[in-house]
């Protein structure tokens, strides 16, 4: 099983996420994080003082699955999210340990 | 004149300082969202508890002795009023006004309602440039000195026919009496208190601390901009003729137009000091040109206005940016709009109207500010070595809203 954590601009989630749907994905968690990677950042003033505007809001997914589906989701991410443009976020796959689920206790493959 | 004509022009001048009261009440609202909109989140809830409470404590102070501080029987153009009273329920029976053929053209009692927002918009001034790092209940404290006793005296001076009104200063509906009051009283708060922890670094830089909240802090501007029809509409005193209809008109138009000078001229000159449109400082625009109008929103054409306003405007911008330098913390800018767009509405009364001198608004504003100075100076000063007027550390940095309210302001906003 694998973890994948992919970090996307804000405005772009409805498209993973309808892409994800497409490709047979029926869960994910989405958190508002802020972050930066080459993109930087930019220097704005607030009443004549200067602030670096250093983290960008950005949208985490996780999305649990198997093994097997690793390529198809991480395509389907790549394909609705991507503009070509710097910012446009990374992908990282993780291994999953174990996967229960709380309602009826279940572990494993069962559980995704 | 006829009876019932003076029974009616004294019930409708009564109504008028009655709403033009509560229009000026309002501004206590959008004091309260100008400055929840300008402090962090954290900080919101305790502003807002500043913000009500101090003006329940200027109404009650004025009732129980400020007013009758200020407003003592005789004009006697004196520096001292006289012994205060506490407000009583009486008004002026109908035989009374009859007889008076309408000189008594109102009800007292209207006239303490219209007066008492007066001094709880001036104590309103100091809440704001505090924010954050003050302790809520030494506020409090000083509101009681200030709203009972440092207001009523400077506002005897010029409104109760004391000395300063004898001189000759005129101050229409109280850019010195209530804004530069305000602000000299916030002033010697701030210096006393010192600056927001992290605003300024070690070689000179400033960082900013955004406010939580523009819609708040437009919406109050806009409140404030309201209620100032109020504030020097109402300062005229009198609708019930000709001659008044068409002054309160007029003054109406001419605090307007000055609001929209000043906001106009903060967005021209913010956009060229900082290359974008920032709202704060058009905000603060707007309300330093109303500061500026008040001082004399009669005698102006509009034109004429709305470059007072626009004056304001700038100075206004320049003054933020100033006190910044000089590392006076000022988290909403209260310091400039009411201080710096105060002091130059009193200097450009000289420009329209006959009667002023620039000798008498001087001499005006040197005592008024001297005497707030010194008795505001007094107060922080004791304050600080009893109670203490500044939170600790910690409790800066967790926020004001849990240390001194025990609550948050946006429980359910993720801090990031």
């Amino acid at each position: 099983m694998k973890l994948i954590t992919a970090i996307i601009k804000p405005f772009k989630l409805d498209d993973a996420r309808e892409a994800l749907s497409e490709i047979g994905i029926q869960g994910l968690t989405v958190t508002e994080v802020k972050g930066f990677g080459r993109q930087k950042g930019h220097t704005e003033l607030y009443r004549g003082a200067e602030y670096v505007v250093d983290f960008l809001p950005k949208s985490k997914l996780e999305i649990a699955i198997n093994d097997e589906q690793v390529d198809a989701v991480i395509d389907a991410i790549k394909a609705s999210t991507s503009s070509g443009k710097i910012g446009d976020g990374k992908i990282f796959v993780t291994t999953l340990v174990e996967v229960v689920r709380i309602r009826t206790g279940e572990s494993g493959a069962a559980a995704l | 004149m006829d009876a019932s004509v003076i029974e009616v022009k004294y019930a409708l001048d009564t109504f008028y300082f009655l709403v033009m009261g509560a229009f000026v009440m309002l501004m206590a609202a959008g004091f309260a969202m100008l400055e929840a909109g300008l402090v962090r989140s954290k900080n919101t809830a305790e502003i807002l508890t500043k913000n009500i409470v101090l003006y329940a404590v200027a109404c009650t102070m004025y009732l129980v002795c400020g007013y009758s501080l200020m407003y003592p029987a005789e004009a006697s153009g004196l520096l001292w009023p006289g012994l205060p009273s506490i407000l009583g329920g009486t008004d002026h029976g109908v035989e009374g006004v009859l007889a008076s053929s309408g000189e008594t053209y109102y009800s007292g009692l209207s006239d303490f309602f219209f007066q008492a927002v007066f001094v709880a918009a001036a104590m309103s001034v100091v809440s704001g440039a505090v924010a954050e790092r003050m302790k809520l209940w030494a506020f409090l404290a000083f509101a009681v000195v200030m709203t009972g006793f440092i207001y009523p005296i400077e506002g005897y001076w010029k409104w109760g026919g004391g000395y300063l009104d004898s001189k000759g200063f005129l101050d229409f509906a109280g850019s010195g009496v209530v804004h530069m009051t305000g602000a000299v009283a916030a002033l010697f708060g701030v210096l006393l208190l010192g600056a927001r922890k992290g605003k300024y670094g070690a070689d000179g830089r400033i960082n900013p601390l955004p406010g939580a909240n523009l819609p708040l802090a437009t919406l109050g501007t806009f409140l404030l901009w309201f209620g100032w029809f109020g504030f020097n509409g109402g300062s005229e005193l009198k609708l019930s003729d000709v001659g008044e209809a068409n002054a309160v008109a007029l003054v109406f138009v001419n605090t307007n137009a000055a609001a929209a000078g000043g906001c106009i001229s903060a967005l021209i000159i913010a956009r060229l000091l900082f290359g974008k449109a920032d709202l704060t400082m058009v905000l603060n625009g707007a309300l330093a040109g109303l500061v500026a109008i008040t001082a004399e929103p009669l005698t102006p054409t509009p034109l004429i206005a709305t470059m007072i306003g626009a004056v304001g405007g700038l100075i206004v911008v320049i003054s933020i940016i100033t006190l910044d330098r000089l590392k006076i913390d000022d988290p909403v800018g209260a310091i400039s709009v009411h201080g710096s767009a105060g002091i130059w509405g009193l200097l450009a009364v000289c420009f329209t109207n006959d009667d002023a001198t620039l000798g008498a608004q001087l001499l005006g504003i040197g005592m008024i500010f001297g005497w707030v100075a010194i008795t505001s100076g007094i107060v922080w000063y004791v304050l600080k070595v009893t109670v203490g007027i500044r939170v600790s550390e910690e409790e800066e940095a967790e926020g004001v809203d849990i240390g001194e309210c025990g609550l948050e302001a946006y429980p359910e906003f993720v801090r990031t």
